[in-house]
C-alpha cells in the first residue's frame, strides 16, 4: 500500500473513533461536513477530472433530497431503496442535461450558465408544485419510538454520523478507483484539451455524459442523507442557487482535480461558514456572516488559487510525482494525460487562460474562446 | 382583455430597456475580460440602495442618481479590479467564479450590515404618473426609466465606437496578445471595462429602485437575469444584449400576464434553454464567439 492509502486509512480511523469523546453538537457539524464532501467529490469528478464546470448541482441534491422524503413518508419506501432511485433521478436529470449541451456543444462557461438556468428552473418549478408541498415545504414525521435506524436511516446524531462517514469513505473510494481506471485518464485528456484527446478516439461525448451521471448521481444521494437528517425540504433551501454555490466552494478551496481537495475543502468552508452565521446571530447582526464569509473567500482564493491540497500534499510527503510545470503544457497546447492530478497536479492552470496568454491566442483565437 | 396584453407588451419593453443596460455592463466585462461578473446583480443593488438613499435624504427622483451612481460604482469597479481582479483575468474560469462571488457576498453582507433585510420602497405621488396615449397608460416612471438607460446606453455604444480608448477595448478583446504589442496598458483597459460595466449596473440599479422594493437579498435575482439576458443575446455582443434585454423583459410581463407573478422568471429560463441548446453561442452572438 502506498503511503496515500496509509493516510486515508489514518484519516478515516481517527474520524470513526471521534464519536467516543465528541459532543453531539460536533458530530452534527461534522455530518454536514461530511454531506459537503459528498456534494464536493461528485462535483469534483465532472469538473476537476472531466473538465466540465457545473453550475448547478443544487437540482441533482434537491431532486435527491425530494425523492428520499418522498418515497418515505407517502409511500412507505425504505430510504434504502429511496436512495437507489434518487440516484437514479439525480443521474437521470444529469444526463438530461449533459446530453443537452453536449450534443449541441455547449461548451465551457455556456455550459456552466445553462446547468444554473436548469438548476434555478428546477427551484421555480418545485416551488409552484403542490404535490411536493410548494414553497411551504414538506416535512418528514418525527421518529417514533419504535424507530429503526438501520431501516428508517433515520436517527441520532451518532447514528447520522457513521452513516453519513460510511457513505463518504464509499464515494471516496469509488471516485480514486474510477480516476486511476482508464475512465479517469480519458476524463482527464477531454479535460486538458477536448479536441486532441477526440483526434486520439477517446469518446467524449460518453466520457462526459458518464462523468454527469455519476456526479449527478452522488450529489442525489448526499441530497438524500440531508433531507432524512433535516426532516424538512423547501426548495430554496435545497434547490436553491446559494446551495450551488456552497457546493463548489468547498473543493476548490481544497484543491480542484485532486482527489483529496474537495474533503480538505469542505472540512474549511463548512465550519468557516457555521462560525460566521453564529457570530452574526450572536452579535445579532443580519448579513455580518454573509460578509465575512465573502472576505475569508476571496482571502482563501487569492492566497491560494490552486487549492489548499497541492500544497498540503507537498508538506506532508504525498507527492509521488513532480507535476510538470503548466507552462509548458500550455506551450505545447496537447493534454498530457499522464500529469496525474491526484497526487496535486495544478488543473487551474493546464486549461483556459493560459491558452489565451499564449501566441496562439493571436491566430486561433476563436478555438480558444469556444473551449473556455 | 387585448389591453392587458398590449399593457404587458409595453412594460415589458420599457422593462426590457433596463434589463439591457445591466446586461451591455456585464457584457462589456465578459467581451473585454472573459471574466463572468457574478457580483452584477449585487451592483445593481448598490445603484437601488444609493438611488433610495437620494430619495430619503433630499427628495431627488432616483433619476437624479444616475450621475453619483456612475461615478461611484466606477470608482469601485475600477479600484477592485486594478487592485484584486486583474490577478485573475489568466486564471481558469472556476477561480474567477470564486473571487467574484466571494465580492457578491460581501457586497450583500455589507447591505444588509447596513441597511438591514428589510424591504425598502420609494413611496412619491409620481410613481402614479400615467401618460395616456391612444387609450393607454404609460407608467411614467418606467418610461422615464426606459429612456434614460436607452441615451446611457446610446452614450456607451459611442464610446466604445468612436473614442480612442474605447477602441482600445475592442482591441484588447479582439486580440490580447496584439493590444500589448502595440502599447495598450491592459491593466488599465481590464479595470476600466469593469469600471464601466459596474457603473452600467449601478446607473440601472438608480433607475429600478422606484420600481422594486430594495433590499440586500434582491441581488442574485438580478445577476441570473444579467446572465440570462447575455445568453440569450450572445455573450460579449453588445446589440445581444439589448435584443436580450427587451426579449426577456417582454417574456417576464407576459408569464406575469398569463401565469402568475411569482412564475415570471420560469418564462425567461425557458427561453434561456431553448436558445442555449438551438443558438449556443445566443442570437447575436455568433460571430464573436466560435461556431463549434
Amino acid at each position: 500500500m502506498s503511503r496515500q492509502w496509509w493516510a486515508a486509512l489514518v484519516f478515516v480511523a481517527a474520524l470513526a473513533l471521534l464519536p467516543l469523546g465528541a459532543s453531539d453538537y460536533l458530530l452534527s457539524a461534522l455530518t454536514l461536513v461530511f454531506i459537503a464532501a459528498l456534494v464536493g467529490i461528485a462535483w469534483n469528478l465532472m469538473m476537476g477530472f472531466a473538465g466540465q464546470l457545473s453550475l448547478g448541482h443544487a437540482l441533482y441534491f434537491g431532486v435527491g433530497a425530494y425523492t428520499v422524503a418522498i418515497l418515505a413518508e407517502r409511500y412507505g419506501v425504505t430510504p434504502w431503496i429511496g436512495m437507489g432511485i434518487a440516484f437514479a433521478a439525480g443521474a437521470a436529470i444529469a444526463l438530461l442535461i449533459g446530453a443537452l449541451g453536449f450534443r449541441f456543444a455547449v461548451r465551457g462557461v455556456y455550459f456552466a450558465l445553462l446547468t444554473i438556468a436548469f438548476a434555478e428552473f428546477g427551484r421555480i418549478v418545485f416551488e409552484h408544485w403542490s404535490f411536493v408541498g410548494g414553497t411551504g415545504g414538506f416535512y418528514l414525521k418525527a421518529l417514533s419510538a419504535t424507530n429503526v435506524p438501520l431501516i428508517s436511516l433515520r436517527g441520532g446524531a451518532r447514528f447520522n454520523y457513521y452513516a453519513l462517514l460510511v457513505t463518504l469513505t464509499f464515494a471516496w473510494w469509488l471516485s480514486v478507483a474510477v480516476v486511476r481506471s482508464a475512465i479517469g485518464y480519458r476524463w482527464r485528456a477531454i479535460r486538458d484539451d477536448e479536441d486532441a484527446a477526440r483526434a486520439l478516439g477517446v469518446p467524449a461525448f460518453r466520457l462526459k455524459l458518464l462523468a454527469v451521471a455519476l456526479s449527478g448521481g452522488l450529489t442525489a444521494i448526499a441530497g438524500g442523507w440531508s433531507g432524512l437528517i433535516g426532516g424538512s425540504l423547501f426548495p430554496d433551501s435545497v434547490l436553491g442557487m446559494r446551495l450551488s454555490i456552497d457546493f463548489i466552494v468547498a473543493p476548490i478551496v481544497g484543491g480542484i482535480g485532486t482527489l483529496f481537495g474537495p474533503i480538505l475543502g469542505a472540512f474549511i468552508v463548512v465550519p468557516l461558514n457555521e462560525w460566521s452565521r453564529e457570530l452574526a446571530q450572536a452579535a445579532g447582526i443580519n448579513g455580518l456572516n454573509l460578509l465575512i464569509y465573502g472576505v475569508l473567500l476571496m482571502a482563501v482564493i487569492i492566497v491560494a488559487p490552486q487549492g489548499g491540497w497541492p500544497w498540503i500534499a507537498r508538506r506532508l510527503g504525498l507527492v509521488e510525482r513532480v507535476p510538470c510545470r503548466p507552462g509548458e503544457q500550455a506551450r505545447n497546447g496537447v493534454a498530457i494525460a499522464a500529469s496525474d492530478s491526484t497526487t496535486g497536479d495544478t488543473h487551474g492552470q493546464t486549461s483556459g487562460r493560459t491558452q489565451g496568454q499564449t501566441p496562439s491566442r493571436a491566430q486561433g483565437q476563436t478555438s480558444d474562446r469556444a473551449t473556455q | 382583455m387585448n389591453e392587458l396584453y398590449v399593457g404587458a407588451l409595453i412594460n415589458g419593453l420599457l422593462i426590457g430597456a433596463v434589463y439591457a443596460l445591466i446586461a451591455t455592463g456585464l457584457n462589456l466585462i465578459f467581451g473585454v475580460m472573459r471574466v463572468v461578473n457574478f457580483a452584477h446583480g449585487e451592483m445593481v443593488v448598490i445603484g437601488m440602495y444609493m438611488g433610495y438613499g437620494l430619495w430619503r435624504l433630499t427628495g431627488w427622483p432616483p433619476i437624479a442618481t444616475i450621475p453619483f451612481a456612475l461615478i461611484g460604482l466606477f470608482a469601485m469597479g475600477y479600484g477592485f479590479q486594478r487592485w484584486i481582479g486583474n490577478a485573475f483575468v489568466a486564471r481558469p474560469q472556476h477561480v474567477q467564479f470564486v473571487l467574484y462571488i466571494g465580492l457578491a457576498l460581501v457586497i450583500t453582507g455589507v447591505h444588509a450590515v447596513i441597511f438591514g433585510p428589510d424591504p425598502m420602497g420609494i413611496q412619491s405621488a409620481a410613481s402614479f404618473d400615467v401618460y395616456r396615449v391612444a387609450g393607454l397608460r404609460i407608467d411614467a416612471t418606467r418610461l422615464h426609466a426606459a429612456l434614460a438607460a436607452c441615451v446611457l446606453i446610446a452614450l456607451l455604444w459611442a464610446w466604445l465606437r468612436f473614442s480612442l480608448t474605447g477602441k482600445a477595448l475592442h482591441a484588447a478583446a479582439d486580440n490580447l496578445l496584439g493590444a500589448r504589442a502595440i502599447g495598450i496598458r491592459t491593466n488599465h483597459i481590464f479595470a476600466l471595462a469593469m469600471g464601466m460595466g459596474a457603473a452600467c449596473a449601478g446607473a440601472a440599479g438608480a433607475l429600478l429602485a422606484p420600481l422594486y422594493d430594495t433590499q440586500p437579498y434582491l441581488a442574485s435575482e438580478f445577476t441570473l437575469l444579467a446572465f440570462i439576458i447575455v445568453i440569450v443575446g450572445g455573450l460579449a455582443s453588445l446589440p445581444g444584449a439589448l435584443l436580450g434585454g427587451v426579449l426577456v423583459g417582454v417574456a417576464e410581463a407576459f408569464a406575469a400576464v398569463v401565469i402568475e407573478p411569482s412564475a415570471k422568471s420560469l418564462f425567461s429560463y425557458g427561453l434561456l434553454i431553448i436558445v442555449l441548446v438551438l443558438m449556443p453561442q445566443g442570437l447575436l452572438g455568433g460571430r464573436q464567439g466560435a461556431g463549434r
